[in-house]
């Protein structure tokens, strides 16, 4: 199956093992992507001396070993096929019970004997809080990974990298208690003050209660995925070559104009990679979220009255008391979350894929 | 770095030549500083729209905006753009410590007030609200048995998948694994929850437990396999692909086999770094909540037998704790949280540290 034709078709004509490995060099097995070319001349069986070595055997160890490799790298494929295929099936039910339009309804009671539930508020509030996030954490992100980087000591910068690398592994529950018990009560301070003096900004408006709100969800967030967007952009930047910084540098260029022309157009692919892996993890973030929204039903831009709901954050709120439908229906949510996620991801990995010299770093 | 004479600020030819470009003294910025601090007090309190926090805020644009016009006025534009930006990375820095050392010390004082003996020794079995004991046992239970079992399914899988990308595959299909592979990294946790809840808790477990769907732990196992195989498979992959090709040459050269090469000198020389990278996958699945509150039920007594009944996980438990209204859960749930991040965060520093040590690493 993930043989090229011209490989098992030596398999019979005594191609053993010695001549293989001279034709498969390790070295070139270090690129997948590349179509292999066969050094071989059509008919140079005996290139390798090869009739005078045993015969390869058809049922050895070798194959077995390559096709249980083989199995373990369907898997994969199997695995992610295997997810869409349940998600639709238990979502099929549920949207089929529905009584109002999945996409436009406002509101969530998959439960009640005449289900009615959408996604559209839900997805809002998920793409709403995600974008938000971002928008706050990248910026500040970029920031810490120049510092990291080129500012900061080198000794300094590897340690505070270092730290930066372990926040990345602290658990979302952890950031979400946070949120709800310490964050929560500046952040209310501060929408109060925003709503007496920014007030007639629809953003800011609102009578009230403040506090659990879009905006303290997506600080949160910021918050989370800060770490993750820092320790990938700081890789890059690293990477520049010396080469590049020592001539902006020698050309009389400022720091800064040698971040901004050697620096950071090299990064640009890592950078972009970096933060769709952010967007990711916060478009699917949970429990932070479930702790720190107050969960409503409705489309609204105001960030700072208390409200805002996402599909994982939902999930997470109503499962406890969902029936069969009820569980279809969030089933149908994580679908759509599924494959809002999958374009993003596909996207970014499209566009590190473009530029392979990253790969390694931006994983 | 500074601008030299050549450039196109040339001084009027009374002044007398210097080699140096003109520089803001040295005090410049700690007195732009002073004044931001001072006209911005001024401004807030004088108009009475905020407090303190406000005050600290608007200034340090102020200094920003003064220093600016200070280095643009003595030193030229590109020195002063050079200095803001400098002050603007300086600030995000100092910007995101801050949240970030509030949640580490919450965690330390908030979590150290239960940190005793009981709560490593007891579940939260019939502890109602009034009580103020009950622990974490069963939960810290959970989450070994879990991903214990994640492990061991994951790390064959995974590695065999590693190999066969950079061993064996070939052509469109390996590429097309390789890429799914990344893919699978992005798969929100929760997703994989609601995939093992349709496939394992809602159709297969009925199979043998009467027709009724049950939740268990090898379910959240299950789960979290999902979330691990993916880290796994790409750092294993990476490990491999930086064993020097002469190791293998010399094994081919001897004769032997293409498998054995593999498992007897390839996989060895790559193992410490595939070790780290299993046991950062591992730190990563410990921590996560959503797809173990989907499918294993949650539970406050202590359950040994993950194939069956309901079981809990830390960080569920803080979870559960944190939308508890006894007033005793709040320090719960902040000292499991605790346990938690200490967890994760040894696992972590003992996976970098290996790596430091790996001679294979870049």
């Amino acid at each position: 199956m993930g043989e090229t034709p011209h490989r098992s078709a030596d398999a019979g004509t005594g191609g053993t093992r010695v001549t293989q490995s001279h034709e498969w060099p390790a070295g070139a097995s270090a690129r997948v992507a590349e179509a292999p070319v066969s050094t071989r001349s059509p008919g140079g069986a005996g290139l390798g001396g090869g009739g005078a070595l045993p015969r390869s055997r058809k049922f050895g160890a070798e194959r077995a070993f390559r096709g249980l490799t083989l199995a373990a790298g369907t898997a994969v494929l199997v695995i992610i096929a295997a997810i869409a295929i349940f998600l639709v099936a238990k979502a099929v039910p549920a949207l089929r019970a529905n009584t109002e339009n999945f996409w436009s309804y406002e509101g969530w009671s998959p439960n009640d004997p005449e289900p009615k539930f959408g996604i559209g508020t839900l997805a809002f509030g998920t793409v709403l809080s995600s974008a938000l996030a971002l928008l706050i954490a990248v910026p500040v992100a970029l920031g810490i990974a120049l510092y990291l980087s080129h500012y900061a000591p080198r000794r300094l910068g590897t340690a505070l990298g270092f730290l930066v690398d372990l926040l990345a592994a602290v658990p979302s529950v952890v950031f979400g208690l946070w949120g709800r018990d310490v964050f929560s009560s500046p952040v209310r301070d501060f929408s109060i003050w925003l709503n007496q003096h920014f007030g007639w900004i629809p953003l800011f408006g609102g009578d009230g209660p403040f506090g659990a709100s879009i905006m303290l969800g997506a600080l949160v967030l910021a918050i989370m995925v800060l770490p993750i967007i820092t320790s990938l952009s700081r890789e890059v930047f690293l990477q520049t070559p010396t080469a590049n910084e020592e001539a902006a540098l020698a050309l009389g260029a400022t720091r800064w104009e040698m971040l901004r022309t050697a620096v950071l157009p090299y990064g640009r692919p890592g950078i972009i990679a970096a933060v769709m892996l952010g967007l990711g993890r916060a478009l699917g973030e949970t429990i932070a979220l479930a702790l720190t929204l107050g969960i409503t039903f409705g489309i609204s831009f105001n960030l700072i009255q208390n409200g805002g709901n996402t599909i994982a954050a939902n999930i997470a709120n109503a499962f406890g008391e969902a029936n069969e439908t009820g569980r279809g229906a969030l089933i149908a949510s994580g679908l759509v979350l599924f494959t809002i996620t999958l374009i993003v991801n596909i996207t970014a990995r499209a566009i590190i894929y473009r530029r392979r010299e990253f790969t390694e770093s931006a994983a | 770095m500074t601008t030299t004479v050549t450039s196109h600020r040339t001084r009027p030819p009374a002044q007398p030549a210097t080699l140096r470009a003109r520089r803001l003294p040295w005090y410049a910025a700690p007195a732009i500083a002073v004044a931001a601090l001072a006209l911005s007090a001024v401004i807030v309190y004088g108009t009475d729209i905020g407090g303190p926090v406000l005050v600290v805020v608007l200034a340090a644009v102020l200094y920003l905006v003064g220093l600016f016009a200070a280095a643009n006025a003595v030193e030229g534009r590109r020195s002063a753009r050079n200095r803001t930006w400098s002050a603007l990375i300086h600030s995000a820095f100092v910007l995101a410590v801050l949240p970030l050392v509030s949640v580490v010390w919450t965690l330390v004082s908030k979590g150290a007030e239960r940190l005793d003996v009981n709560f490593f020794q007891t579940s939260m079995n019939n502890i109602g609200a009034r009580d103020a004991n009950g622990g974490a046992y069963h939960a810290i239970l959970g989450t070994l048995e879990q991903v214990g079992i994640a492990t061991l399914i994951t790390v064959p899988l995974g590695i065999l998948c590693a190999i066969y990308i950079v061993e064996y595959g070939r052509g469109k299909f390996a590429f097309a694994i390789r890429f799914f592979v990344d893919v699978m990294t992005g798969i929100p946790s929760i997703v994989s929850g609601l995939f093992v809840l349709a496939f394992w808790v809602l159709i297969v477990s009925p199979w043998f437990n009467d027709g009724r769907p049950s939740f268990s732990g090898f379910a959240a196992a299950l789960a979290l396999s999902v979330l691990m195989l993916p880290t796994i498979v790409r750092s294993t992959e990476e490990m491999l692909r930086l064993v020097p090709p002469p190791l293998r040459e010399g094994a081919y050269a001897l004769g032997v086999p293409k498998w054995k090469t593999i498992l007897r000198v390839v996989l060895p020389t790559a193992l410490p770094g595939i070790v780290t990278g299993v046991m950062l996958a591992i730190a990563r699945a410990a921590g996560e909540t959503a797809p173990v509150l989907l499918v294993a039920g949650g539970g406050a007594a202590i359950n040994t037998n993950p194939f069956e009944n309901n079981q809990s996980s830390l960080s569920l438990f803080v979870y559960q704790q944190a939308g508890d209204a006894s007033r005793y859960a709040p320090a719960r749930a902040w000292t499991a949280a605790l346990t938690l991040v200490a967890l994760v965060l040894i696992l972590t520093i003992a996976a970098k540290l290996l790596a430091r040590r790996n001679r294979l690493s870049r």
